[in-house]
């Protein structure tokens, strides 16, 4: 158990997905303008990591690996993988589930291209996790990914309020800020 | 005709140059750009890929029906993707070890499908070649010299892609490696600083 809440600690803190892998930084500064998409963002990204994380987990291991494809399909079969699941969900969503769906819906698509789920999906193939594992790990990513973009927004919103420099204005200072974030991210690694 | 294809060629070297102009990319140009060498590695195989996949997405363009356009892109990219993991594997394994996940990452490079999709769709083949080479080289560019800065600054060496050879103390003996670069926060912050010094340059 204890390993567990190890793993879970590891990947929310101390490798941080976002601030620490350079993972999915796109979909960061692109949707933490306002705290409201960060959120439905964050929520995305937990909802799919983990479906992704155990899909090609076990793609990998029985499909992939026993006839030895995993040299030179993995990367073709990952990135299908996810792209059919995504679209799955965003089907799935809008039936079943209309509310979440309007809540998530146009963050859907967005997350094929985030490069935070592949990541992830290829980050459990090199550490050779087991299945219980690689669920801990993938959704201790994504919580740590949605943490990192909410606390991002909250920042962000202030930086609008503050007169900043003309040539640093938007993505810019939203650089610089994410480094004072990595930064302060930075000080978990002594916990490691 | 020639002068426009010089044109597409161009526009990715400063108008267009990703990640600065286009903020699309930005996972690989934080992560690699801890040495040159890796840097000017990535930046050349997603050169390779831009390039291939431009091709055969503006060749296909007329067979492609538009509801499943994005997998069909996502098919072509994945792909090349493999091609340049395999290469690297037989060519330039030690890069290819320190490039780690980052590798098959390059499929999900936003800079490689948002040109597929806004150009090489639309467009004929020999200005897509145009297109994707350009940006292709201006994105090498741009990561050559974020990781000349990061490593010269963080570390204090200069590694020559693909020699092996690398330069120790380059600013001196007695300038103190500023560590800070080379490590993730670093990354951010001279990003930042690199796009406002382009908007400052972009304005004249």
């Amino acid at each position: 158990m204890t390993d567990y809440i190890l793993l879970a600690i590891s990947c929310i803190f101390v490798n941080n997905i976002l601030l620490m892998q350079y993972l999915g930084n796109c979909p960061f500064l692109g949707v933490s303008k306002k705290m409201e998409t960060a959120v439905g963002m964050a929520m995305a990204v937990v909802f799919v990591m983990v479906m992704a994380g155990a899909i090609t987990w076990v793609t990998n291991i029985f499909l992939l690996k026993p006839y030895g494809f995993d040299k030179y399909l993995r990367t073709v079969a990952f990135i299908l993988v996810i792209a059919s699941l995504v679209q799955f969900v965003e089907m799935f969503l809008k039936k079943v589930i209309p509310v979440l769906y309007a809540g998530l819906g146009i963050f859907l698509p967005l997350i094929t291209t985030n490069c935070a789920v592949m990541g992830v999906a290829l980050i459990l193939d090199k550490e050779e996790y087991s299945f219980l594992q690689g669920i801990v790990a993938s959704f201790s990513y994504a919580v740590g990914f949605g943490l990192a973009l909410i606390l991002f927004a909250g920042i962000r919103e202030r930086i609008l309020l503050a007169r900043v420099p003309k040539p640093l204005q938007d993505t810019a200072i939203g650089l610089v800020g994410a480094g004072m974030m990595s930064l302060a991210f930075f000080a978990f690694k002594g916990m490691a | 005709m020639a002068k426009s294809i010089a044109q597409e060629f161009t526009k990715g070297l400063w108008a267009e140059i990703p990640p600065f102009r286009l903020v699309l990319g930005l996972c690989p140009t934080l992560a690699v750009t801890k040495s040159v060498e890796t840097g000017i590695g990535m930046g050349i195989a997603t050169t390779f890929v831009l390039v291939c996949s431009n091709l055969i997405i503006s060749l296909l363009r007329k067979a492609i029906p538009k509801g499943v356009r994005i997998v069909c892109f996502i098919i072509v990219i994945a792909t090349f993707v493999t091609v340049v993991e395999l290469l690297m594997q037989a060519f330039a394994y030690p890069l290819f070890q320190k490039l780690g996940i980052f590798t098959p990452l390059i499929v999900v490079n936003c800079i490689i499908l948002g040109r597929a999709e806004a150009f090489a769709s639309k467009n004929n083949v020999v200005p897509s070649l145009a297109d994707g080479f350009g940006i292709g080289v201006g994105f090498t560019l741009s990561l050559g010299a974020l990781s000349v800065f990061r490593e010269v600054l963080g570390n204090n060496t200069f590694t020559i892609p693909f020699e092996g050879t690398s330069f120790t103390e380059v600013l001196g003996s007695s300038f103190q490696p500023f560590t800070f670069m080379v490590e993730a926060p670093g990354a951010f912050v001279c990003l930042g600083l690199m796009l406002c010094i382009m908007n400052i340059l972009g304005k004249k």
